[in-house]
């Protein structure tokens, strides 16, 4: 489904998605999550057909792509953990987490050899009164400690 | 000790993500299970977050006394809990009591959160019981300019940050002629320690529609927008659910509740920009952009979402319009101080023993919601700062602690009340370095229109760090100040031209930190202070 596909594939997904949101107005965003989240990531194919399909220029897709944090250009892990780095979860030792994934061999921003996780850092989830907070998946997870994110991590990185 | 009446007990399992970030989702399991087994009746709600989060997973059970409170409850402590009496709101070493009359909760003055945590979210019926749609139906009694009047007379200002009076807006709406109007509600809340709106969307949902429909009349609009951050799944599903749910009862769509009102609404999901949470930035994004930001004028209200008059409101703004309606304008401006007016939903977070949600007039001190309320830190250490207002606010040290909450006297000391927003450090942070992340966090997160915004912030943390490393500290701390002036000055929104806000006040108040002195500071891996804190994972 993802790169491996053809471009075909990738074509086919797309204009799919575009058509189910053509009564929308400003639809490039919904489109964007809609083809994210069936390709897994925003491919470099994906572009000019949005282009054509929403009578934009290359351009200005790609300007779009790039400018969200969500959109990705590559496909992520199988699971993604998002720490939160903000201010309320700072206040509570998240940078300890960091610490911890990285000694665990998750740096920020990298997918694992095997594929299995992304860990990813956050700005505020919404969970300030319980931080530290750790996103995985989409499902929440509230006073994460080290020694629980390494329950989280192991429990991931062992499915 | 089964529950002997043959009707099955209320029990109330809250389904907000914070609870369900401790483990409210496997209590609940746990509940359903024992009912399964046969052993005792019980139906189980789940409802909103009542915002005592120390006290999540808080399960409460219907009595004739009113709703007996447990909490924080373990899957593990329910069949404990059964056992000794749960359903009849028995004696538990978990037992909090009568929650409404619990000192935290008796001593706010719940307006905008009346229902949230009370009742079931996308219940109509709850919804109605508990006072739904009286403000929109008084609305609808009224012509658009007399809502607008109303709205106006009660002093609700905006309570996305800056402030702007609410009924100012819609009256620059209502003026237009244009046939197209839009209401757009901003549910970015990106600042960090700030999670009511979240709390609003996930707990009383039909309360924004509410006043966004309220809203659409006083203007004019026939279409709504809700611009949610992707980061709140749950507050997206949630809303998704009940505008369908209020479609279906002529609460929304054409005629709404039989008068001559068509309005429809609309949930878009943000993308992981901060910046989106801006006005401007946020419009751009709903017509498919870049989320850059707009130069005003023109305004939005006069030329907004896809150049048409737009009505753009903060979520607890919007929230709090129903009660407004209802209850007059009189009641909610009797509330408050000065030209701060009503209540504000304050929001404690960070490294402190009781956080959560303190709706309560303006006027209440930081030292009250600090102390009182939030029973100090988390740690058990001595609170050093508390940052007020988001990323953007100023770090406030313990001697302005007498502050009263009122946007005129936090401006005229520096600083800002904002989203309402306490996020609460102890003596082992380091100031240079939340000064430092301010500057990395504008850098970050800049929409990078202007250059003192996207280039000024990354100066802004080499300056920093030179500061703290000792090298040419007098010169860089010079060019420090000057930096931050030319961001203040110089920059198109309160991004670039706020950010200076944090690192100056840490600098004023916490000097010593900037001298690489904290560095030896020996610091402790925070530790529970008595309250059960690790969810179930
Ligand atoms: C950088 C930046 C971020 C902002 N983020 C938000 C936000 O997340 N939510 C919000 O309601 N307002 C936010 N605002 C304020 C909005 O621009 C705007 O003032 C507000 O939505 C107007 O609604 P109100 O009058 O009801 O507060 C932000 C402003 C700036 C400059
Ligand atoms: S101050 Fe920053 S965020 Fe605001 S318009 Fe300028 S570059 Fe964009
Ligand atoms: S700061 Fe981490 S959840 Fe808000």
């Amino acid at each position: 489904m993802t790169t491996s596909g053809s471009d075909a594939t990738v074509e086919d997904v797309v204009r799919r998605v575009v058509a189910g949101h053509r009564d929308q107005r400003g639809a490039l965003l919904p489109v964007l999550h809609a083809v994210q989240a069936e390709l897994g990531h925003v491919p470099q194919e994906a572009i000019p057909v949005l282009a054509d399909e929403l009578n934009l220029s290359r351009a200005d897709v790609h300007g779009v792509v790039t400018f969200y944090h969500d959109f990705r250009r590559e496909p992520a892990g199988r699971t993604t953990v998002r720490i939160c780095r903000a201010e309320a979860c700072q206040a509570l030792g998240a940078d300890r987490l960091v610490g911890y994934a990285r000694e665990a061999g998750l740096p920020l921003g990298e997918t694992t050899a095997d594929g299995s996780v992304t860990v990813e850092q956050v700005f505020c989830l919404g969970n300030c009164a319980l931080g530290p907070a750790v996103e995985v998946d989409g499902r929440l997870y509230g006073r994460v400690a080290p020694a629980r994110l390494g329950s989280i991590l192991n429990g991931t990185v062992s499915s | 000790m089964n529950n002997s009446s043959h009707s099955a007990a209320t029990v109330y399992v809250p389904r907000d993500s914070a609870a369900r970030s401790v483990g409210a989702d496997e209590v609940a399991d746990a509940l359903r299970r024992a009912a399964a087994r046969g052993d005792f009746a019980i139906d189980v709600v789940r409802n909103g977050s009542r915002g005592m989060l120390w006290l999540e997973p808080l399960v409460e059970v219907a009595t004739p006394r009113g709703r007996v409170g447990y909490g924080p409850v373990r899957p593990e402590d329910v069949d404990d809990l059964l056992a000794a009496g749960l359903l009849d709101g028995a004696d538990h070493p978990l037992r909090l009591g009568v929650v409404d009359e619990l000192p935290w909760m008796a001593g706010q003055t719940r307006v905008t959160f009346a229902r949230v945590g009370v009742t079931d979210p996308l219940s109509t019926d709850d919804y109605l019981e508990h006072g739904g749609l009286v403000g929109l139906r008084a609305a609808l009694d009224l012509a658009p300019a007399d809502v607008v009047a109303e709205v106006t007379a009660s002093g609700l200002r905006g309570r996305g940050g800056a402030g702007f009076p609410a009924g100012i807006k819609w009256k620059t709406v209502l003026e237009c002629a244009d046939s197209l109007k839009f209401v757009c509600c901003n549910a970015d809340e990106g600042d960090s320690g700030t999670f009511a709106d979240r709390m609003v969307m996930e707990g009383d949902p039909f309360l924004l529609i509410e006043g966004m429909t309220i809203a659409a009349h006083a203007v004019g609009a026939s279409e709504g927008y809700l611009y949610i951050r992707s980061e709140y799944p749950d507050a997206v599903a949630t809303m998704r659910a009940a505008i369908d749910i209020a479609r279906g009862h002529g609460w929304l769509g054409k005629g709404i509740l039989g008068s001559a009102l068509d309005f429809d609404l609309h949930v878009r999901v943000g993308a992981g920009a901060y910046i989106c949470g801006e006005e401007t930035s946020m419009l751009e994004s709903l017509e498919g952009k870049r989320g850059t930001v707009r130069a005003k004028p023109p305004i939005p209200a006069i030329e907004g979402l896809f150049g048409r008059p737009t009505v753009v409101n903060n979520v607890l703004t919007l929230a709090t319009v129903p009660v407004v309606l209802a209850d007059g304008a009189k009641a909610y401006q009797d509330l408050g101080v000065g030209r701060s007016r009503g209540t504000q939903v304050f929001q404690l977070g960070g490294n402190i023993a009781h956080g959560g949600i303190v709706e309560t007039a303006f006027g209440v001190t930081l030292r009250e919601l600090v102390e009182d309320y939030g029973g100090g830190t988390f740690s058990g250490r001595p609170v050093r700062t508390v940052q007020v207002g988001g990323p953007l606010g100023a770090y406030l040290p313990t001697s302005m602690f007498d502050l009263p909450m009122d946007y005129e006297a936090f401006a005229a000391a520096g600083a800002m009340v904002g989203h309402g927003g306490i996020v609460v450090f102890d003596d082992t942070v380091d100031m240079a370095a939340q000064a430092r992340f301010a500057m990395e966090f504008c850098a970050e997160e800049s929409c990078g229109k202007c250059t003192p915004c996207r280039v000024g912030s990354v100066r802004g943390v080499e300056v920093i760090d030179k500061i703290v490393a000792g090298t040419h500290r007098d010169e860089n701390l010079a060019l420090l100040e000057d930096l931050c002036d030319l961001m203040t000055d110089g920059s198109l929104c309160a991004m670039g031209g706020l950010t200076p806000m944090p690192v100056r006040s840490a600098l004023a108040h916490f000097p010593d930190d900037f001298l690489g002195g904290r560095r030896s500071l020996e610091i402790q891996p925070v530790q529970a202070t008595g309250v059960r804190t690790e969810g179930t994972a």
